[in-house]
């Protein structure tokens, strides 16, 4: 595989063992250090896309590439090496409810610490300065202790991606990181996550269900549909003809944060300055 | 008129199947007990179960055999306690080695499957064998062992209680939540990890009910080992019983009742802290 690139998929298909086809012969590259906004209506296969880069689930025919080896060939140790510097934000953050905040942040390492760390962890936080600073980029630092299930859903969501922060992953995933968010602060931890790719130089790909914080925040977006990519420009060429196109099974309108209209500004402004 | 089929619940015709399924099922086995209600009733059966009951009162109450009792009781006790700790040994390592949700291979399914398989089913039979065999037959052999005492009483509650608590700890795991442990495997994280960070949390209340309530079991299960020379209340109950001594019996039975109760109330109280 070409060492600039971060994810190569070749002829990638997914089906479920129901048999429902959840991506279709998909070819797609994506280089270090891209962002890369994925959208698309639900049932699109947005989420068996992201799952199977983050080497969750096994295409069933055709190959991929991730961070530079196909995962499928690599033997035990290597493979959840391969899985520690991926972090995938997950929609409903697989978090127990009985878990402290700060636990949940410093679980993001568990792939790359040994396993006395992790378990002395648990007995006394080992880097609780280093949870805090995530929990701060998510403003929400002082929930550094309390108990998950004490949060609000967006809350709790903002902790998920503290964890990915944490982690420091080479690639980044995230499943509708933002669902639960609100609009103001979404733009914020989308703002974050941006942030945290271009200053490490890592690539992000990220699912979003508001296609405005994806024209606004991302240099390309791929639009998925029946799991096949519909198109794959940068967000100035993406025209508001083919998102009408993109959702037209799910209904009349393009699914934005609050429900506004999308800005039907010329093509060439719509992308706001990064960091405002 | 034609969508009224359309409305009509799926489910229905085969839970009606199911039900008789059930009934077909118990009626052989209610049959083959001769299990007859009636003669619970019926006069001469009346008369024997009054009779039997009324040689348990008046209960025994002199401070000498209170006294061997409460003595009885603290050894009862620590053979229960000693016996879960022995038990909660054995059945924790089996019980994360069986649970499939725990297993990196899985997911994929990646390399390593086959022999996560290898490893999983003689763990999974080593479980049931430990379970299947009755404490009092695992006493007796632990008898020959280590002699006559509550030392072979711990082991034969160790061994069988091992087995059970390790399938279903393994049970409570896999019907929670487990996509916080799945969530780590898949971030890379270990076996152990995944389990504290992702499971332990999420079931501890239930695990922690279900140690407490097969705590209470071994306190009862150690009147079996009474008969094997164990100790505790089990002696005393073998004792009293091969005395004919109803009163005695009954005053031991009570004891069983409080510590019953006991145990209820430690169960209710580590749930409400590990809420």
């Amino acid at each position: 595989m070409d060492a600039r690139l971060s994810v190569k998929f070749n002829k990638v298909s997914l089906e479920y063992p129901n048999g429902v086809r959840a991506v279709r012969r998909l070819d797609c590259e994506i280089r270090k250090g891209e962002r890369v906004a994925i959208i698309g209506p639900s049932g699109a296969g947005k989420t068996s896309l992201l799952r199977i880069l983050a080497t969750a689930l096994r295409p069933s025919s055709g190959t991929i590439g991730v961070l530079d080896t196909d995962p499928w060939r690599l033997d035990r140790g290597n493979l959840r090496r391969l899985r520690s510097r991926i972090g995938m934000v997950h929609q409903a953050p697989p978090i127990p409810p009985r878990q402290r905040v700060v636990t949940a942040v410093l679980a993001g390492r568990l792939g790359q610490w040994p396993a006395w760390r992790s378990l002395a962890s648990l007995v006394y936080p080992m880097d609780i300065a280093g949870a805090e600073r995530m929990l701060a980029r998510m403003e929400i630092a002082d929930k550094l202790f309390e108990r998950c299930d004490q949060l609000s859903g967006g809350q709790l969501q903002r902790v998920g991606v503290a964890r990915v922060l944490y982690q420091r992953p080479d690639l980044i995933l995230t499943d509708e990181p933002v669902s639960a968010v609100d609009p103001a602060l979404s733009d914020r931890v989308v703002g974050e996550l941006n942030r945290e790719a271009i200053e490490r130089g890592v690539t992000l790909v990220a699912s979003l269900h508001a296609v405005d914080l994806a024209l606004h925040r991302f240099p390309r977006v791929i639009g998925v549909r029946a799991g096949e990519i519909v198109f794959d420009l940068p967000p100035v060429r993406v025209s508001d003809g083919m998102l009408a196109e993109l959702y037209a099974s799910e209904s009349r309108t393009v699914p934005t944060q609050d429900n506004q209209t999308l800005e039907t500004v010329p093509a060439g402004v719509r992308r706001r300055p990064m960091f405002s | 008129m034609n969508s009224i089929p359309r409305l009509r619940d799926p489910a229905a015709a085969p839970r009606l199947l199911l039900a008789v399924c059930i009934v077909a099922l118990l009626w052989p086995g209610f049959s083959l007990t001769e299990f007859d209600p009636a003669a619970l009733f019926d006069e001469r059966g009346r008369a024997t179960i009054v009779k039997f009951v009324g040689t348990f009162f008046p209960l025994e109450t002199s401070p000498d055999f209170l006294g061997l009792v409460l003595k009885s009781t603290f050894e009862t006790l620590a053979i229960a306690t000693a016996g879960m700790a022995f038990a909660i040994l054995i059945g924790w390592p089996l019980a994360l080695v069986v649970t499939r949700s725990l297993s990196i291979s899985r997911i994929g399914p990646g390399p390593g499957l086959m022999p996560g398989r290898l490893v999983r089913m003689p763990a999974r039979f080593a479980l049931m064998f430990f379970r299947s065999i009755p404490e009092i037959v695992w006493a007796l052999l632990f008898v020959r062992a280590v002699g006559l005492g509550p030392a072979a009483g711990v082991l034969a509650i160790g061994v069988t209680y091992g087995g059970m608590l390790g399938k279903v700890y393994s049970e409570i795991l896999e019907s929670n939540d487990t996509r916080p442990a799945t969530a780590l495997l898949e971030a890379g994280g270990g076996r152990i990890a995944a389990f504290c960070y992702g499971m332990w949390p999420v079931a501890l209340p239930e695990l922690v009910s279900y140690s407490v309530y097969r705590w209470e079991c071994a306190v009862r299960a150690s009147v079996i080992m009474g008969f094997v020379g164990a100790g505790g209340l089990g002696l005393q109950m073998e004792l009293s019983m091969r005395m004919l001594n109803g009163g005695e019996v009954s005053t031991i039975l009570l004891t069983f009742l409080l510590l019953v109760v006991l145990a209820d109330g430690v169960s209710a109280l580590l749930r409400k802290v590990t809420g």
